[in-house]
């Protein structure tokens, strides 16, 4: 047993000292292998008397025990050494770029329709379409334009054949005589969509977007046309306190007409919507004509109600700081990038439009 | 319609100030476009006598002249118009004033080496009218002013008014002064006119054929003998110049002012150029006459017009013409004051291409029973001015006017706008507008006044009596928050699904024109129609286009140009297939240029390169909700791509229509395109072609089905032919066991060494799993050799050992 105990100790020194893995390993073996000091002694057990046999296998358990543990203790402690080691070495600067990533955007007019199809949804507007190119009826006369009418002079038409008969709309206003042909009223839809008058300067473009509104049912009257064009604005505009003017005006497809205005002022070269004494002029609107109803069977005696049509790129530009209306169309990567809104931005009711 | 507060005032009594007037206006629905102080930076327009004019030194258009500005000295001005000539009376613009069309200020300035101490002026520099042709030549009896301000120090500042088409009342200041004073501002002031007191016969015959479409339906006249024509007296120019009208001579200054007070167009013939009588009738085609625009201008069939026995004297109700114009010798004159049909005058005007303020007001609609008020107030001022002698009126006419008769429920004003209005209060309203009425049991019976053709229903007597009451009495219902249908139909959904999928793979949004040009469109119209514009405000703009590709191309160049190279741009929007409403398509169009990488410390540079394209499109698809196990690709693409680098989707095999291409764009375009680029991707997903999907997010899903049991991966290196595609052999594999094949991954494509020519090795890796147990060696074994034979037998590949 003397012999264990001698072993123990300077088995305890050779541990102290720095030693890689495979010379603790070596040490194990040495020891618990198959001849090892160790394993040697616990042959012995059985040469032993009996009367001394007890005793010597429970000392040389305990010693056994405390070798191992000692082994085991300075494995430990080499590991955790080589993972220190490994995690110096791996040090990297941090501080280096990322990998490049590239961000797409949504386009302000985009961003803009889903706002207000957001605005119109929460108060029970559902989204029509029409086709760009539409007949001059349903352009037109349906609307209560007919041909030789001045109003179609304000329309700088592009057409499409000699005849005048197909066009890409002057507005989106053939969308309402399209919805009321194909159902039946109550109708409360909005259209968004493009809308083409061959008119190109510094404010006007040959393509631009608006948004028609056209509601429809037994007692819809102008203070409902007042009430939800109210409310539009100011959930548009994200404001509680907006000037708004409704003045008489005039369009074929409505009568009472009406244009809103909205107030403004000018800071810093900058437009703030709201308030000050100036007036911006945002969309047009008014009672839905008694004979444009009955170009779509529509029996004006019984039915009544509004349509309203917004320039879009007119509001994103009040609402979004945006000067130039033909940048919109020129795609400048600069620009877009600017002006343009992350695809996660989605407006929602609950969310809000904006962050 | 440009108006001052001054000339308002000879028709409307009032205390209230311009602020109010302005509001007022707008209120009422005569929108205030513009107000112009005419007085204060104007006065520095003087009326200038060009004395001497010599060539320019440096430049053979320019000419310097010595200009009398009545100082002592002769000022020098350096002028490019070819009427300026000496002795020509003209207006000068001194150093310090603005020019009111440019709005810029006028400084002592070298032209060209010359020093010009000011500018002779033309009459759209001064926005008097659109002439810019030459400076301004008055007459000489402008001799006497020189010196002195052109026009006149009316403090009345000069208020431009838009009048919607409706109201052709409105373009004459009466017509005006009525709404304000129906609306509260004022009182409309009684004008007691006088009528004219003759016992001589209109002795010229005016006769109005009755053809058939006839324009012209009364036509009023009276002979105005022995006049002379002169310059008109100061309060006439005034309240021209105070419009920015431009005085004449005193007929024609007369006429205008009557046309702009009481919106009566007149004309004045020289009697004693027309032949024997006048005749209204319908062109004949051919005919050509020389108009007072100094045009000549050639007729068509069934036009009105205006002639004598001679041949035509002018476009009835649209313009004069030369032969019969007034001119300051003058003696006779016949004053026409008559009725033509607003459809009429359009269609013969537009035919033409012409406008002028007659036609504007008769296409419109004129008051047909103010043709006598207008010969009265015309004729007597001439005879006041001009002196001579009036002979009785004469009035022809083939047609009656039939007032209009409204029947009017006082309740619709209610039902309408909204709000009550007291049925004293109404008529009061339409009393000062001018309406007449009647009350019957249940309504009341409204004469409509001859001067508003715009009112032809109840609804219009809404607008008037809402209108008048103002808007701002409309009190405010607010909306209620309730969604009956959904917002956004399936499509819909999908259209700003897709637009911002294709936005979260790092494409920027782009919106380009629905057109495009012709010659860039032909490389991307494939098979369809070509749909050009009649009317294109461009030859760059010029037909619908057939796909978005042509303007991302033209837009994308523009940003290599600028010096950006790696950008992926798209479009979401509709492309035409046909002229007819609704032949159109929705495509969402994507482009890629460039590096998908580019040197950095981390990631090695490399183009982007199909395989980028055609990941957004496959993840994009599935992001909708589509099955990529079903997708189908071939390399059947539209000339417009690489052949051999483009592919077409379909949602599942053997579907009728593409989803979508992708793929490098064909290197021949590129060079047409001029495009500086390392490499141009594109992708086309057609929104209207995808079947729409059938699940939604509300629907359940399928059950929630793992497997726990191990997976083992095998991987297997085919030989094929070379043009095997890896989707055949993909699909060969899955289809050996659907239940135990769970993934498919091909790790490597090989050609070259140690593989014979005409073939290439694929090499693939199976994920194998069970959802019912662990597999053993045997089952593994088993599909080994399945998965081997079934792939050599259906495509005669050889497993490589």
């Amino acid at each position: 047993m003397s012999d264990l105990k001698k072993i123990k100790n300077e088995l305890f020194l050779k541990l102290k000292s720095k030693l890689n893995l495979s010379e603790v390993n070596q040490i194990k073996s040495d020891l618990f292998g198959k001849n090892g000091l160790v394993s040697l002694q616990f042959k012995k057990i059985g040469t032993i008397a009996e009367t001394e046999r007890k005793k010597f296998a429970s000392e040389l358990n305990v010693i056994k025990n405390e070798l191992q543990d000692l082994i085991n203790l300075k494995i430990k402690e080499i590991e955790n050494e080589e993972i220190k080691e490994k995690l110096q070495k791996e040090k990297i600067d941090i501080t280096l770029p990322e990998r490049p990533f590239v961000r797409g955007k949504i386009h302000p007019v985009s961003q803009t329709i889903d706002e207000i199809s957001s605005i119109f949804s929460e108060i029970g507007f559902s989204v029509e379409e029409g086709p760009d190119v539409e007949s001059e009826y349903n352009n037109f006369t349906a609307l209560n334009t007919p041909d030789n009418h001045p109003a179609r002079d304000m329309h700088d038409t592009f057409y499409l054949d000699e005849k005048k008969e197909r066009l890409l709309r002057t507005h989106t206003s053939p969308v309402q005589i399209r919805t009321m042909l194909k159902d039946k009223p109550p109708f409360k839809i909005i259209a968004p969509g493009r809308t083409y008058r061959s008119d190109s300067d510094q404010t006007h473009a040959p393509m631009f977007h608006q948004v028609e509104g056209l509601h429809i049912d037994k007692d819809i009257n102008m203070g409902h046309l007042k009430g939800c064009l109210n409310h539009f604005v100011k959930e548009f505009f994200e404001l509680d306190k907006i000037k708004m003017r409704f003045r008489p005006s005039h369009f074929p497809f409505t009568e009472p007409s009406a244009e809103v205005d909205i107030g403004y002022e000018m800071k810093d070269d900058k437009i703030v919507i709201g308030e000050g004494d100036q007036w911006l002029e945002i969309l047009g609107c008014g009672m839905v004509h008694p004979n444009v109803l009955r170009n779509v069977k529509v029996d004006p005696t019984k039915f009544q109600g509004y349509a309203f049509g917004i320039g879009i790129d007119r509001l994103a530009m009040l609402k979004y700081g945006i000067n130039d209306l033909r940048a919109f169309f020129d795609c400048d990567y600069r620009w877009l990038n600017h002006f343009g809104f992350d695809p996660l931005d989605v407006p929602t009711n609950y969310r809000g439009l904006s962050r | 319609m440009k108006i001052t507060f001054d000339w308002l005032k000879d028709h409307v009594k009032t205390n209230l100030k311009e602020k109010n007037l302005l509001e007022q206006l707008t209120n009422v629905g005569l929108e205030v476009e513009g107000v112009q102080n005419l007085s204060s930076d104007k006065e520095l327009f003087k009326v200038a006598k060009i004395i001497k004019t010599t060539k320019h030194p440096n430049a053979d258009r320019l000419k310097v002249c010595n200009v009398n500005v009545g100082e002592k000295e002769l000022k020098k001005v350096v002028c490019g118009a070819a009427n300026a000539v000496e002795g020509l009376i003209t207006v000068y613009a001194p150093p310090g004033s603005i020019i009111p069309k440019t709005k810029t200020k006028l400084v002592v300035a070298k032209i060209r080496g010359a020093t010009s101490y000011g500018m002779l002026c033309s009459e759209s520099e001064l926005n008097l009218s659109d002439e810019s042709d030459g400076i301004i030549e008055l007459s000489s009896g402008y001799e006497k002013n020189i010196g002195k301000s052109y026009f006149s120090k009316s403090k009345s500042n000069l208020i431009d008014l838009s009048i919607t088409p409706n109201r052709p009342d409105c373009l004459g200041i009466r017509g005006i002064a009525r709404d304000l004073a129906a609306s509260g501002f004022g009182k409309l002031i009684d004008l007691k006119e006088k009528k004219i007191k003759s016992n001589i016969r209109q002795t010229l015959k005016v006769k109005i054929k009755k053809e058939k479409n006839q324009g012209c339906s009364i036509f009023g006249s009276c002979l105005i003998t022995d006049v002379k024509n002169k310059e008109s007296p100061l309060w006439l120019k005034e309240k021209l110049i105070s419009i920015g009208q431009k005085p004449i001579s005193a007929i024609v200054d007369i006429t205008n002012y009557v046309m702009f007070d009481i919106n009566r167009p007149l004309h004045a013939y020289d009697a004693d150029k027309i032949e024997k009588g006048i005749i209204v009738r319908n062109s004949k085609s051919g005919e050509k006459f020389n108009a007072l625009d100094n045009k000549n201008y050639k007729l068509e069939d069934g036009m009105c017009v205006i002639s004598d026995h001679k041949g035509v004297l002018g476009l009835g109700g649209i313009i004069g013409g030369i032969r019969s114009g007034t001119e300051l010798d003058t003696k006779n004159i016949l004053l026409e004051s008559a009725y033509f049909k607003p459809g009429s005058i359009r269609t013969t005007a537009k035919k033409l291409n012409l406008d002028t303020d007659a036609k504007f007001r008769f296409e419109r609609g004129i008051d047909p029973l103010s043709i006598e008020d207008g010969l009265n107030k015309a004729a007597i001022l001439i005879k006041e001015i001009c002196g001579g002698k009036i002979s009785k009126i004469d009035i022809q006419k083939i047609e009656t006017h039939k007032t209009k008769i409204i029947k009017f429920d006082i309740n619709l004003f209610e039902k309408i706008a909204g709000f009550k209005l007291s049925t004293k209060e109404t008529l009061k309203i339409l009393e000062n507008l001018g309406f007449k009425y009647k009350k019957k049991k249940f309504f009341f019976e409204l004469t409509v006044p001859s001067w508003r053709p715009d009112i032809a229903q109840e609804v219009d007597i809404v607008e008037e009596l809402v209108r008048i009451i103002g808007y701002d009495k409309i009190r405010i219902i607010d909306p209620i928050k309730e969604r009956k249908k959904s917002t956004l139909n399936k499509s819909q959904k999908l259209f700003h699904f897709l637009q911002r999928s294709v936005a979260s793979k790092g494409y920027l949004e782009a919106i380009t024109w629905s057109f495009t040009d012709s010659n860039y469109n032909d490389y991307f119209r494939d098979t369809k129609k070509e749909i050009k514009i009649v009317n294109p405000i461009s030859t760059e703009l010029n037909v619908l286009r057939s796909s978005i590709f042509s303007n991302l191309i033209i837009y994308m160049n523009k940003n290599l140009d600028r010096g950006f190279k790696d950008l992926s741009i798209y479009e979401i929007g509709p492309i035409f297939t046909g002229s007819k409403p609704g032949e159109q398509n929705i495509i969402v169009c994507g482009l890629s240029s460039g590096k998908k990488s580019r040197l950095s410390w981390i990631e090695k540079e490399r183009n982007v390169d199909v395989f980028d394209v055609k990941k957004d499109v496959v993840q994009t698809l599935i992001e909708a909700g589509y099955k990529s196990e079903e997708f189908f690709i071939d390399d059947k693409t539209p000339n417009y791509y690489h052949p051999g680098k483009s592919g077409r989707l379909f949602l599942k095999k053997g579907a009728d229509s593409v989803a979508a291409y992708f793929g490098e764009i064909h290197p021949s375009i590129i060079k047409k395109f001029d495009m500086k680029t390392e490499s141009l991707l594109g992708f086309e997903i057609f929104l209207d072609k995808l079947k729409l999907p059938e699940k939604t997010l509300n629907d359940q899903k399928n059950k929630f089905k793992v497997s726990d049991y191990q997976k083992s991966e095998r991987d297997f290196a085919f030989i094929v032919n070379k043009d095997v595609n890896a989707q055949d052999l993909i699909n060969i594999i899955a289809s050996v066991d659907h239940n135990l094949i769970s993934n498919i991954k091909v790790f490597d494509v090989y050609e070259g060494d140690n593989i014979p020519v005409n073939q290439k090795s694929i090499a693939i890796s199976v994920t194998i799993q069970s959802i019912e147990k662990t597999l053993n060696d045997n089952d593994l074994e088993k599909i080994n050799k399945l998965i081997i034979e079934t792939v050599e037998n259906k495509i005669g590949a050889k497993i490589r050992s």
